[in-house]
């Protein structure tokens, strides 16, 4: 009994951090509705900054004056970052804006390895709070218990800040209505970079906080940020109390999991959002987001068309240059363009998805792990022919997204890609923690094609035939009856549903096949490298799609194919050099900045621009 | 006090408005007429630079407003209250008037939430209550409100009438002109040519964004055919 | 005539609010009758409601005498109930007449076909209903780029699609000039007549209401105060004190 409240302690503890990382998120998402993906970051920043401000400042006021130093510090390059990159991107089409922030958490990355190395750094102990004390019989850190006093604190401040002050009352008012918020006098543009730093110094907060329990490493980022996505939709996207139950619930569950079911705590958080989810939708505190309440940014999308002569003919030329590569081209090419194929199909199912149907997935990698995972696994434990196995990767992956689709697509917007993302993490935990059957990290290994398919010329044919085929099945479907059913889903559900489409089955078909293409994707992979391993389901894996897919262009049908083909070409230039990761962020942010419609969409803007031609309708 | 010069407005690619010049005077209530999507709500937004005019210049007490972001038109002296109202439906009433409150202003009727309250008493029975409890009328009457918090010395309101009960239109006119006697100048965009001549001393008739008419409502009333070719009542 | 739709003592609260209060009505076939009412009253939670989109707290929904409460729209749809929006509900990345295709395809239960063509399908049938809306010349313009009355035609043409016996119009004539409003109500009358269509429409326009409404219901905080005639609703004094006014500030100025 005392262990396990000991236990329990411990676990409220370790949510004082992950309260303040989650609640700085909820905060900036309210009121700049952008999904910061680099919120990780600035919480690795904070660890960072505050071990080398502890080694500067002596004793206790230093201890904690450093702590409260390194909020300052991270919230004003925050503010920095908001102003430079971010400012100019608010007008982008909605979630455009998280491309830029993955680009920003690339550029962070690196710039921490310049400063601090690739070694991870022990935390200081807090002076003073060294030891334990014992609660009945059983040793607490010192720490822990400072730790769970303070959180109450934290929560009032938080909550006083926001529901009694001025500044509360007008970041809830933009929450609602930024613009109408500008129209009434206030600067809108130092808000949202007054909240965006806030948001930001409470990551550093908890980075800072953990310190003497975790200390600061290089992957901080990505590990933090799963768990605070997962708090902050389990509580409700802008609810504090809400963040903060939802902490103590994940802590504490974590510190159990640990303990008694040490096989399944990556899992374990995600069974828990995802039940949460489905019973109550808009997490424990949550409200339901109104589709449209914060206003259509962006212009409207232009009617879709069949390319004309022109397009089929650049089409043709590019799938022509494709079929005659072999023949000029060595085997090193070779590979490369069999690995731009199959990212172009893994995007562009994403994007169909994405762009017809406005479902934004964060959690696309599951269908393309998943596929190859599925073949991998025949091929490995029952030697079945690869001819056998490869079909098994789309049509598991396709009722994969059968299965995990008709839990999200009852949820619509950032709910639906929270719980997407959750199942993916599932599936990845799967992989990683069932050793006997995946072999985790040490990956699934000798998944050769068969005789008759080995050889880089032929497996590049038979990528090219698969991948080239399943795109355009996409791109037919589009133009089909069901593609125009899934577009007028996203357009008006309303009106859909009063003239007897129902969305929700369109969308779940539409999740379907994109899962089946993701999922040959993937089994042209494995069977293209021979092996899978779990980072193919990783969260990293689905970012990569979403990130191609927007900097294609979301409102374009060619967009996701023409943002992998630039992104892996750029990553694959790019990785010879040392700090590849800050040009590669800094090109991402570039683009993003540079052309808001995506690079089809601005390159199209441009056409127009030159050309003077006025059509209303594009290709 | 304000002086609209040759503005050119654009929605994407839609010309919306085109060379349109206009004054509004210290003190009068002018009311801006057209049908729908000839222009008004537009002109309102390019005065408030929530659209940018690509051309010509918004003088509001000798200064260019073009160019400038919103917040700061604002804190000029102009109060916008929009037509779809957007009132901010999660806070109480005390609190939506909070966002609007902005330091006093030496040029213009100063109002407190008390003075508010007694203008409309609707607002005070319900000071508490979140905005999505209450009633078209009232949230109407709350945008207003909420716009005087800023103590504008120009006040634009964006269809007043449209959409609120027959009852509640009668009311409004005669806040507007309760507001007018307290020394406040506004410019009303409306469709409803009774409302408008029942509160304003001078009608701007507008049609694809070009003015067509300026002047009293006597004169309008001598010049029936462009009323009818304008206003199509 | 008989009886297309009626509604027994249909109630809606939320969370101790109470929207619709014990509302009993029916339209019949061929009426044109009108909803009117403040802010507030309940106008649209009553509609939301016939058309499936909210569950009632209370009470039932008839049409055609078979029951349809708490449905869901398709379904209510699939029966021959169309609507159109108060702030319309278009899809703006398509063109005028894919709008309308959009909703035969539907009609003609091919939304799960994945071989056609979407925009080859039932052009012609679609055009047919573009010129009863007079939208024929805009057909392949995008959607997003109409004026705010078309999109109201627009909206009536798509509800016209499944040839409803009943129509449904939240604020039909809502944002729209005087002379816009009248020539969409006309339409809509004609349609009655001529394919002895019912209407129900709420309306704050009382010009389009006493103009066009074979009989009107007064709704006021969730409950019907009136239902009769244009003269008995205008004559009605609580309809004045509540919803109408006095009418004298503008009288005046009008007569001066």
């Amino acid at each position: 009994m005392a262990f396990f409240f000991a236990q329990f302690l411990t676990g409220l503890a370790n949510a004082a951090a992950l309260f303040l990382v989650a609640s700085g998120l909820s905060l900036i998402f309210g009121v700049t509705r952008i999904v910061n993906f680099a919120h990780g970051s600035f919480y690795m920043l904070g660890a960072f900054v505050g071990v080398t401000l502890m080694e500067f400042l002596p004793g206790a006021v230093g201890f904690w004056g450093a702590i409260v130093l390194t909020g300052l510090v991270v919230g004003l390059i925050a503010a920095v970052v908001e102003m430079v990159v971010l400012r100019p991107i608010y007008r982008a089409p909605e979630l455009f804006q998280l491309v830029a922030t993955f680009g920003v958490i690339l550029v962070i990355q690196d710039l921490a390895l310049m400063i601090w190395g690739a070694e991870d750094r022990l935390g200081p102990r807090a002076p003073g709070l060294r030891g334990v004390w014992r609660i009945f019989g059983e040793p607490v850190p010192k720490y822990d218990i400072i730790l769970i006093a303070m959180t109450p604190f934290i929560l009032f401040a938080l909550w006083y800040l926001i529901t009694r002050t001025r500044l509360g009352v007008l970041v809830r008012a933009a929450t609602q209505d930024r613009e109408m918020v500008g129209a009434l006098g206030v600067n809108q543009a130092w808000l949202f970079t007054g909240v965006f730093a806030l948001g930001s110094a409470l990551a550093a907060w908890g980075g800072a906080l953990q310190l003497p329990k975790g200390g600061a490493d290089l992957l901080m980022d990505f590990n933090i940020i799963g768990a605070v996505f997962v708090v902050v939709v389990i509580g409700g996207m802008g609810s504090l109390p809400g963040a903060f139950i939802a902490a103590v619930l994940i802590s504490v569950l974590n510190v159990f999991g640990v303990t008694y079911l040490p096989q399944s705590t990556l899992v374990l958080m995600f069974v828990v959002m995802a039940i949460v989810l489905i019973i109550r939708p808009y997490g424990l505190l949550g409200r339901e987001e109104v589709a449209g309440e914060h206003g259509q940014v962006g212009a409207p999308e232009t009617p879709i068309r069949p390319y004309g002569t022109r397009g089929r003919m650049v089409v043709t030329a590019l799938l022509l240059v494709l079929a005659a590569l072999p023949f000029v081209a060595d085997q090193f090419l070779l590979i490369l363009t069999i690995d731009i194929l199959i990212f172009a199909l893994f995007a562009a199912s994403l994007h169909f998805i994405l762009g017809s149907g406005g479902l934004v997935s964060f959690g696309h990698a599951a269908f393309f792990g998943g596929g190859a995972y599925a073949a991998a696994l025949l091929v490995f434990h029952t030697d079945t022919p690869m001819e056998l196995a490869f079909l098994f990767a789309p049509l598991a992956a396709g009722l994969l997204a059968l299965g995990i689709g008709w839990f999200c697509i009852r949820l619509s917007g950032v709910y639906f890609a929270m719980l997407t993302l959750a199942f993916s993490q599932l599936v990845w935990s799967v992989a990683f923690q069932w050793r006997g059957l995946t072999r985790g990290d040490d990956g699934l290994i000798n998944i050769w094609p068969a005789p008759w398919l080995n050889g880089p010329v032929t497996y590049y044919y038979f990528t090219l035939i698969l991948a080239v085929g399943g795109i355009l099945v996409l791109r037919h479907i589009i133009h089909a009856p069901f593609g125009y059913a899934l577009r007028a889903g996203r357009d008006s559900p309303r009106q859909a549903e009063a003239m007897g489409i129902d969305v929700k089955r369109v969308q779940l078909v539409a999740f379907a096949i994109a899962g089946v293409m993701a999922g040959l994707a993937g089994g042209i992979f494995v069977f293209a490298k021979g092996s899978v391993f779990p980072t193919e389901l990783e969260i990293a894996k689905s970012f990569d799609a979403l990130i191609v897919v927007f900097l294609g262009g979301v409102k374009t049908l060619a967009g996701g194919v023409v943002g992998a083909t630039f992104l892996s070409s750029v990553e694959h230039w790019l990785t010879r050099l040392e700090y590849w990761r800050l040009v590669l962020g800094l090109v991402i942010i570039a683009v993003v900045i540079l052309m808001p419609e995506g690079i089809v969409g601005s390159l199209r803007s441009l056409w127009a621009r030159v050309t003077g031609s006025k059509s209303e309708v594009s290709k | 006090m304000l002086s609209v010069e040759r503005i050119n407005s654009y929605y994407g690619k839609a010309h919306i408005l085109d060379d349109l010049s206009f004054e509004v005077r210290r003190g009068e209530v002018v009311a801006l007429l057209g049908r729908n999507g000839a222009g008004k709500s537009t002109t309102m937004k390019s005065v408030m630079q929530l659209v940018r005019p690509r051309d010509g210049a918004v003088m509001f007490q000798g200064r260019n407003l073009v160019g400038d972001p919103a917040f700061r038109v604002a804190k000029a002296g102009l109060g916008y209250v929009p037509e779809d109202r957007r009132i901010f439906t999660d806070l109480t009433v005390l609190e939506n008037l909070e966002v609007g409150r902005q330091p006093a202003r030496r040029d213009a009727p100063h109002w407190s939430v008390e003075q508010l309250f007694q203008i409309f008493p609707n607002l005070s029975e319900r000071r508490g209550n979140r905005g999505k409890h209450m009633s078209g009328g009232e949230q109407q009457m709350l945008t207003i409100a909420r716009t005087l918090m800023g103590n504008p010395a120009l006040l634009l309101l964006d269809e007043p009438s449209e959409g609120i009960a027959p009852v509640i239109v009668e009311q409004m006119a005669r806040t507007i002109l309760q507001l007018k006697a307290e020394g406040l100048t506004v410019m009303i965009s409306e469709q409803n040519l009774h409302f408008a001549r029942a509160v304003a001393d001078r009608a701007i008739i507008i049609e694809g964004g070009q003015k067509k008419f300026d002047g009293t409502f006597a004169e309008l009333e001598q010049q029936p055919e462009i009323r009818d070719a304008y206003l199509s009542v | 005539m008989t009886e297309i739709l009626r509604v027994e003592n249909l109630k809606k609260s939320y969370d101790g609010f109470i929207a619709v209060n014990g509302v009993s009505f029916s339209v019949k076939q061929g009426e044109l009758k009108a909803l009117i009412g403040p802010n507030g009253a309940g106008k649209s939670t009553c509609f939301n409601m016939l058309m499936g989109q909210l569950r009632p707290t209370a009470g039932e929904v008839f049409l055609d005498g078979s029951r349809i409460t708490g449905q869901k729209p398709r379904e209510i749809w699939r029966r021959g109930v169309g609507r159109t929006f108060q702030i319309t509900g278009t899809y703006q990345s398509m063109t005028v007449i894919e709008n309308v295709q959009m909703a035969l395809i539907s009609h003609h239960r091919r939304l799960f076909s994945f071989g056609a063509r979407a925009w080859r399908l039932y052009r012609d049938e679609a055009m047919d209903f573009l010129r009863t809306v007079d939208l024929q010349d805009q057909a392949d313009r995008p959607c997003s780029v109409l004026a705010y009355g078309d999109l109201k035609r627009l909206e009536l043409a798509i509800a016209l699609c499944h040839r409803p016996r009943l129509l449904l119009m939240d604020e039909p004539t809502a944002g729209m000039a005087p002379q816009a409003r009248i020539a969409l109500m006309q339409l809509t009358a004609d349609i009655v007549r001529d394919q002895g269509v019912s209407v129900l429409f709420t309306e704050h326009d009382m010009d389009v209401v006493f103009a066009h409404a074979h009989h009107i219901m007064v709704l006021n905080r969730g409950a019907l105060i009136a239902d009769g005639s244009a003269a008995e609703v205008r004559n009605n004094p609580k309809v004045q004190e509540v919803y109408l006014g006095g009418g004298t500030l503008f009288k005046e100025e009008a007569h001066a």
